[in-house]
């Protein structure tokens, strides 16, 4: 089974949306990298690393990363450098939004999926079902 | 380029910062999220611990330099964590390449320094002139490039990177932030030192100081 590792500046954040995923998709393997390793908001590419190998050595079938924003692209990064190659031929990065995104990865990587299913489904455009249809398309209330 | 300088140019860099850390914040405030001297201070007060816990042999400057870059990867957070980090990690390695009792002239450590910067900019899909730090490093680099090569002895060669770094960061107030949070002020960036290239003329003035105080 495809499992998750979610890369972000909040610890609490992250702890919240694994609570969320532990729920829609309880037998998906999740590891979380968030804040720095000192606990403040930030990422961290050794925290990552960390996480990712804890993960990839439960998850034969390899490992999407969700990431929130700015810096932690660039951790990231960092981190897949120090990666083993074989390691990293299991790795996919996510350019969904974190929160829908991991949710959607999750069913459907709980569901048998693919990594590359698990990718696409966790990259569907975050407007996708949030709302009804004929919400109106500026935001506003409708009626 | 020895241990102690290492060390030595470390230490200086966490008081530089703590000294420094309320101006890089108020610029930080300016045209990012106002955190760049806090993130700097955590990650280098981190650093600081870790030297004095004695993680490391302080007579090897290339483990010296990689401790200090998985160290701020780790703490300082934002971009500039993830950048500084890669810089020293890329120094660390250019200098654990160096053979075992090597004369360390300016050459090798503009090579160093190149190195690092490269990596900078790999990371960050960068350019100069897109008010980062690289518009202060780079400066610096081809600096001590061209004193290298005219055999400026490593002091002096430092000092001459150190004050094009600081003409470097001085000279991001004109420019359009085309990267990292600044960007998103498009216009309204203009007018406001890059906190990145500021706190990159820091470091490097704090390591000209070390060599020249004979360290």
């Amino acid at each position: 089974m495809v499992a998750l590792v979610l890369v972000g500046h909040s610890p609490e954040l992250l702890r919240g949306l694994r609570a969320m995923l532990a729920q829609a998709a309880p037998a998906v393997r999740i590891g979380v990298a968030g804040g720095t390793d000192l606990g403040a908001l930030g990422t961290s590419a050794p925290m990552i690393l960390i996480a990712m190998r804890a993960v990839l050595a439960e998850a034969p079938d390899g490992v999407i990363v969700m990431l929130d924003l700015g810096s932690a692209a660039l951790a990231l990064e960092m981190a897949l450098d120090d990666l083993a190659p074989a390691d990293r031929e299991r790795v996919r990065v996510s350019r969904g939004a974190i929160v829908e995104g991991a949710v959607r990865a999750a069913v459907e990587a709980a569901g048998g999926g693919s990594l590359t299913a698990v990718l696409a489904a966790s990259e569907m455009p975050p407007g996708r079902a949030k709302l009804p249809d004929d919400w109106p398309a500026d935001g506003a209330a409708p009626g | 380029m020895s241990g102690a300088l290492i060390v030595g140019w470390l230490r200086l860099a966490v008081a530089r910062i703590v000294a420094e850390r309320a101006h890089l914040t108020e610029l930080d405030a300016a045209i990012g999220d106002g955190d760049h001297g806090i993130n700097l201070h955590r990650g280098f007060g981190a650093l600081e611990a870790r030297l004095a816990a004695g993680d490391v042999a302080i007579d090897e400057p290339g483990p010296l330099l990689v401790l200090a870059g998985r160290t701020i990867t780790g703490t300082v957070g934002g971009a500039s964590g993830a950048l500084y980090g890669r810089a020293l990690l890329r120094a660390g390695a250019a200098v654990e390449a160096w053979p075992r009792g090597s004369v360390v002239t300016s050459a090798l450590v503009a090579a160093a320094l190149r190195a690092a910067v490269d990596g900078v900019a790999a990371l960050g899909r960068s350019r100069p002139g897109e008010k980062t730090m690289l518009d202060a490093l780079l400066p610096a680099v081809v600096a001590l490039e061209g004193a290298g090569a005219a055999g400026v002895d490593l002091a002096g060669a430092l000092l001459r990177a150190a004050d094009a770094a600081e003409a470097g960061a001085r000279g991001t107030r004109p420019l359009l932030a085309t990267k990292g949070r600044a960007s998103y002020l498009g216009e309204r960036s203009i007018g406001h030192l890059d906190p990145g290239a500021v706190s990159s003329a820091l470091l490097l003035r704090a390591l000209a100081d070390v060599a020249a105080s004979g360290a």
